[in-house]
């Protein structure tokens, strides 16, 4: 198949930036989304330009390293769906396809494609974890836990760490994100001691970083490559309560 | 040289208690005055580097990645092995251990791997109590399920992401570390050298992949956590990124590499289907718990669709090969037995090289709802890849480069054979002698990090007086000359082929002689082409852009360079061993029923490598493997 791109060229963070327009050939239904990316960069090398950059790794939708909007989408049309899962079959013959990066203030392009996602990093370095230290733990089978927190607890631990919840939300909320890490740790036993200030915490950080206040939209969820629902930040909001009564009442 | 792998005196199952009663300590307040550099954010360095700086020593952790989060140890799926014994199934610490030895093909050392399987309950406890949720059954204990080459179901699991979730505690923890200050982490750091000063390892040279920069970082020791190198073979299960640069840098610089050769292709993973292929993706071998793997008996019967062919006709080979294990034989044997029906001519799909995984007969049982919830995530990886629903028909697997058990030789305390480095994780040598079982990095990884290291490195640095070596010693600044002409060198050739070009060309090479089956004159071969190929890459690789920004293509070239220098180490290494082994199949060494024929006369050792320079033939050293508590016989599954 024959497909025209459309692609975000920006050389660094200073750089204006703008859509450079690229046809391919005898691309394969078969190719994932990266790897027509590939084919389009062999190209571009041999004919002695720079390549798009983009990042990737893992390739099976689990690290998420790739992050791209794809004709306004975050990861493209399939839901559920990462970049690199994304197969050239979802397009038709044809297609003309634009791809950008993610577009948020607390996520700084750096070139092309790739942008600064750390402040996703420095939101769970303020709280996103259960202190315990190495060693001294007691035997796993000493707390039980009921299946249906566990599933639940896990569902939300799904979370791949992308942003794509943050490109598809008008408000570049990083709230989904969020919840998902203070939902799974809520669901657990291991996670109450400090339930309360974790979500102080993590909020505060998830303002301080710029990324923009939660509407309800839910643009967010129909983005998550995990589908992680927006019920998560509903548990987050019920925390944030309790957790600011009680700071009141202390 | 006879390597002394400093493994404690006394009966296996009271060494490491011995170890770490007579080991050096070193007080709080002085652990502060040390600093360890951990390079890697795997399951391997992330556990490593929590516990490291919850002892007190400063931490400086390095990864190529944009965080720690996204090591490959986050892909893994089945599941981590741990002797609970929480099933009542007769598992214990000596069975773990005995079966790893044996999956290993008696090609490991057996005190590591005793250790291992002892720490291996830490492990679960202390990933529970950080919040990992595994898997659990309605009365809320822990589930486990049984894998590949073990009898018992010892294998814990996060749905289809264990690796994920084990990953994000680790990363936790890290994150707890680094939010005290007592870790400094280093994102989008790559180590382009090993620092040795005197014989000791004194610190790295990395380079900031968005700025280019090339900088120096000093330390008391240096932890490699660096992973696999499986990406060798171009095509394998390994995320884009992994890579042998690293551990290859430090071999150049004088550690030893050790049985290169040992590398491990998976039975199941989804067949190549085109050039264009970047990676091989791995269908978890927890799928061959509930499927059956099978061709048709006739090769008439190839091109059929796979649900017309009736029961009679299908040949499951694993069960009528070795029905004691059946579809849970160890990956080598599962792999070579696919392999053969495959050179037959009765392999299936397209290109003739695959064979089915089924669960109808699972589904059948269980119900589709119980299968869903089980192994969903991969049945939907499967079919977005292939387009294909593995409900409604056999899935089609072929074997697949997946894990290298070689890697830098270290001794029981995880030290290389250069004093102050310390590897751990894939990039070691590791506990899996000449195969690993499935579920079993996971478990090793964690145990070198939580559990091993922070003790022996506390004893090797209570040996030496802290203090770090100035930046401007004459070694740093030769070593960071030497990685800048590095990549300006592959700058300026300006050819005509691009670096993946090189590396699919290479990895073509590698499939077909340092594959799953190897011969004296394929691995000559190989030997032979790899030089010629290696020759050209310098005369004729394009590398555009430059290496003040971020520069992907020029990653790329740089680590396929390492690559086209250490294909040639493992073919060697193939080529010196020669005996069958594990994973390490040489057609000449094989018995009647053509399977894998040990030599322990000659080679019942590890293989070290040491660099001898360019263009000179590495020096083999060997480490006897001297077996106390197992004897040694031939492996069987039957
Ligand atoms: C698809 C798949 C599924 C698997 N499933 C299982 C399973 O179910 N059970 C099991 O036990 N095992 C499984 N494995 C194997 C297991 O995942 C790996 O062996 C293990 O995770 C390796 O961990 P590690 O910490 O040693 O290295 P990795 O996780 O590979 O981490 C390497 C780290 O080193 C860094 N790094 C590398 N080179 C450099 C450099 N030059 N400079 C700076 N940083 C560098 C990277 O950034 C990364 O942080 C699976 C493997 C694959 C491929
Ligand atoms: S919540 Fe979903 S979209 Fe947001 S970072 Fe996690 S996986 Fe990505
Ligand atoms: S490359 Fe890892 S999620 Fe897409």
């Amino acid at each position: 198949m024959k497909v025209t791109l459309h692609i975000w060229r920006q050389k660094s963070p200073a750089d204006q930036g703008r859509f450079v327009t690229y046809s391919l050939d005898q691309v394969s239904p078969d190719m994932s989304f990266l790897e027509m990316l590939d084919m389009l960069n062999e190209q571009l090398i041999q004919q002695g330009e720079e390549p798009v950059a983009f990042e990737h790794d893992c390739r099976e939708g689990i690290c998420g390293s790739c992050a791209m909007m794809i004709n306004g989408l975050a990861h493209g049309p399939e839901r559920g769906t990462t970049t690199c899962q994304l197969h050239m079959r979802s397009f038709p013959d044809g297609a003309e396809i634009y791809v950008e990066p993610w577009r948020a203030r607390a996520f700084p392009i750096l070139k092309d494609l790739v942008c600064d996602r750390s402040a996703l990093d420095r939101i769970i370095q303020a709280g996103g974890y259960v202190s315990v230290g190495t060693g001294g733990a007691p035997d796993a089978n000493c707390l039980p836990v009921p299946k249906t927190a566990q599933d639940k607890a896990m569902d939300a631990a799904q979370c791949i760490g992308c942003g794509a919840c943050v490109a598809a939300c008008p408000n570049a909320s990083a709230m989904l994100f969020l919840a998902a890490k203070v939902s799974h740790l809520a669901h657990l036993p291991q996670g109450q001691p400090e339930r309360h200030e974790r979500v102080r915490k993590m909020l505060a950080q998830h303002d301080r970083e710029g990324f923009g206040h939660c509407t309800n939209i839910g643009e967010c969820e129909a983005a998550c490559p995990k589908e992680i629902s927006v019920e998560h930040i509903a548990q987050l909001n019920r925390d944030y309560i309790a957790a600011s009564l009680l700071s009141l009442v202390r | 040289m006879i390597l002394d792998a400093k493994v404690p005196s006394g009966p296996l199952a009271e060494k490491w208690t011995r170890f770490k009663r007579e080991q050096r300590l070193i007080s709080p307040a002085n652990k502060a005055k040390y600093t360890v550099i951990v390079v890697g954010t795997g399951l391997a360095g992330a556990s490593a580097a929590a516990s490291l700086a919850e002892l007190g020593y400063k931490v400086l952790v390095f990864c190529f990645h944009d965080t720690p989060r996204r090591a490959h140890s986050i892909a893994a799926q089945g599941g981590i092995n741990a002797a609970k014994n929480y099933r009542n199934d007769g598992d214990s610490i000596f069975r773990l251990f005995y079966d790893t030895i044996k999956g290993g093909d008696f090609r490991s050392r057996e005190a590591n791997v005793y250790r291992l399987a002892e720490v291996s309950g830490n492990i679960i406890d202390q990933c529970v109590a950080q919040g990992v949720p595994f898997a659990r059954e309605y009365g809320g204990l822990l589930e486990t399920r049984s894998f590949g080459g073990a009898q018992l179901q010892r294998t814990f699991y996060c749905r289809g992401q264990t690796g994920q979730q084990l990953l994000l505690g680790a990363y936790q923890a890290l994150c707890r570390q680094i939010s005290y200050g007592t870790v400094k982490m280093f994102p989008r750091c790559e180590m382009l050298d090993l620092v040795v000063i005197d014989g000791r390892a004194r610190g790295i040279i990395t380079r900031h992949l968005v700025t280019g920069k090339i900088e120096a970082f000093a330390a008391d020791a240096v932890v490699l956590a660096t992973g696999g190198y499986s990406n060798v073979f171009y095509l394998s299960t390994n995320a884009i990124g992994c890579n042998v640069s690293a551990t290859y840098r430090a071999y150049k610089r004088g550690a030893f590499f050790a049985n290169p050769c040992f590398t491990q292709i998976h039975p199941t993973c989804i067949p190549v289907s085109g050039e264009h292929q970047s990676k091989l993706t791995l269908m978890s071998e927890s799928l061959r718990n509930d499927g059956r793997v099978w061709v048709p008996k006739r090769r008439e019967d190839v091109a059929k669709h796979p649900n017309d062919i009736p029961e009679a006709d299908r040949d499951y080979f694993l069960e009528r090969k070795y029905p004691s294990y059946g579809n849970l034989a160890p990956r080598d044997i599962a792999s070579r037995a696919a392999k053969e029906v495959c050179d037959e001519g009765r392999g299936v799909g397209p290109s003739g090289r695959g064979v089915y995984l089924d669960l109808a007969d699972a589904i059948r049982r269980q119900g589709i709802d119980r299968i869903r919830e089980k192994y969903g995530n991969l049945f939907d990886m499967y079919e977005r890849i292939t387009g294909e629903n593995a409900y409604t028909q056999p899935m089609r697997i072929y074997p697949a480069p997946h894990y290298t058990m070689g890697g830098l030789w270290v001794n029981y305390e995880l030290m290389s054979n250069l004093p102050g480095l310390f590897v751990i994780g894939e990039a070691n040598f590791s506990d899996h002698g000449a195969n690993r079982l499935g579920a079993s990095a996971l478990m090793q990884g964690l145990a070198d990090g939580y559990f091993i290291l922070p003790y022996t490195l506390t004893h090797w640095l209570a040996g030496v007086k802290p203090g770090l070596p100035p930046l401007d010693h004459p070694e740093f600044r030769r070593c960071a000359g030497e990685a800048q002409q590095r990549l300006k060198r592959l700058l300026a050739i300006g050819g005509q082929k691009t670096a993946v070009e090189f590396h699919r060309q290479l990895g073509h090479i590698l499939w077909d002689y340092v594959g799953m089956s190897r011969s004296r004159d394929g691995l000559l071969r190989a030997i032979d082409q790899i030089r010629t190929l290696r020759q050209q890459f310098w005369e004729n690789v394009r590398v555009p852009g430059s290496d003040t920004d971020l520069n992907m293509a020029l990653e790329r070239a740089n680590r396929v360079a390492d690559f086209l220098e250490f294909a040639e180490l493992m073919a060697l290494d193939a080529l010196r061993r020669e005996e069958s082994c594990g994973c390490h199949f040489r057609v000449e060494y094989q018995t009647p029923d053509g399977e894998a024929k040990r030599d322990d006369e000659r080679f019942c050792h590890v293989a070290a490598w040491e660099y001898a320079g360019p263009d000179k033939e590495p020096i083999r050293h060997e480490e006897p493997l001297v077996f106390e508590t197992v004897k040694l016989t031939e492996r069987s599954y039957k």
